[in-house]
């Protein structure tokens, strides 16, 4: 058994739990993966097909290795909880069970070049009485001493786009004919976006 | 074929009748006291609907003791267990919030006629 699968976020709806309560819910359609190599302590998934013009034969010879027609799409390494499969074999939704914890990984929606306000949250200063200091940062260290800018001190820059994992959400049901995972609450990434779920003990956040 | 949507069809009730603003309903309502589950009607005027597909709410109006009550209802929620249409209502306007205004005689609905 493999800690985790590769899938592609379908975009969030809510479905209604028995007791009327709307749960808000993201729908990941999450494998089937195929085992493409076994290592030490972890093992390569693949989700989906390579196109064969974007394979490169590097990638195809590995793939063959595992016994597979096509390369896939996308290939991840996650670390094995008991038994390692074999390569070759399959590895599909049913490794979760409604009420289970996840951790979701994937690349968070690019925001581009942003100021201080949106990127970290600053107040920013009045909009009006003369003031001009609307979405600047303000001061950023004191002066003479220490006569520079502590490191981390935050900044404008560029937002999003960058790998992030979401903890704790609980996976409300699972489809395991069509591949659909549906987990509580919002996970990084655009729609169509490639993420990894994987098995979280501990605590969640967001119940 | 956006999956979601389609898979948001999934969740639609089809037991929804067709009911419009202005129209009176009675909504029976699942209420859980304890480990007992019973039905609570609400009836009123509907005075809006608003979202679509599994998001669509409606919203129910009445007056009860001389103060008004407004109830939002997701139009899909299990909760609902029955809705039925009482009178239907002959208005000009999609959202009735100017019921709120109004009470006694200026706060009736005119029924409509089939034409």
């Amino acid at each position: 058994m493999t800690t985790g699968i590769i899938g592609r976020k379908l975009g969030m709806t809510r479905v209604f739990a028995e007791d009327g309560t709307a749960v808000p819910v993201t729908v990941i359609e999450a494998g089937p993966c195929q085992v493409v190599q076994v290592r030490m302590a972890d093992v390569q998934l693949g989700f989906g097909v390579k196109r064969p013009i974007r394979t490169t034969k590097a990638e195809l010879g590995h793939a063959k290795k595992a016994g597979l027609d096509a390369a896939p799409h996308v290939i991840r390494t996650f670390q094995v909880a008991g038994d390692a499969p074999a390569a070759g074999s399959t590895v599909t939704v049913q490794m979760f069970a409604p009420g289970e914890l996840v951790k979701v990984t994937g690349t968070s929606k690019g925001r581009g070049f942003q100021g201080v306000v949106h990127r970290h949250g600053f107040a920013g200063g009045p909009a009006s009485h003369g003031n001009t200091r609307h979405r600047k940062p303000g001061s950023i260290s004191p002066g003479t001493d220490p006569s520079r800018v502590i490191k981390g001190k935050k900044m404008p820059g560029h937002q999003g786009a960058r790998r992030h994992t979401e903890l704790g959400l609980r996976v409300v049901r699972i489809d395991s004919e069509r591949n659909l995972l549906f987990v509580r609450g919002a996970v990084p990434g655009s729609k169509n976006g490639i993420v990894m779920v994987a098995k979280q003990g501990g605590p969640s956040r967001h119940d | 074929m956006d999956r979601i949507a389609k898979l948001n069809r999934e969740g639609l009730r089809t037991d929804i009748p067709v009911f419009a603003p202005g129209d009176t309903l009675k909504v029976m309502v699942r209420v859980r006291e304890g480990d007992k589950e019973r039905l609570q009607a609400f009836e009123g005027v509907c005075v809006g609907r608003r979202g679509g597909g599994i998001n669509e709410n409606f919203t129910v109006r009445k007056v009860s003791a001389s103060i008004g009550v407004e109830r939002i209802f997701p139009l899909h929620s299990p909760t609902i267990a029955t809705i039925e249409v009482t009178r239907r209502g002959q208005v000009r306007r999609a959202k009735l919030y100017y019921l709120a205004r109004l009470s006694g005689k200026s706060a009736r609905i005119k029924e409509k006629r089939d034409k």
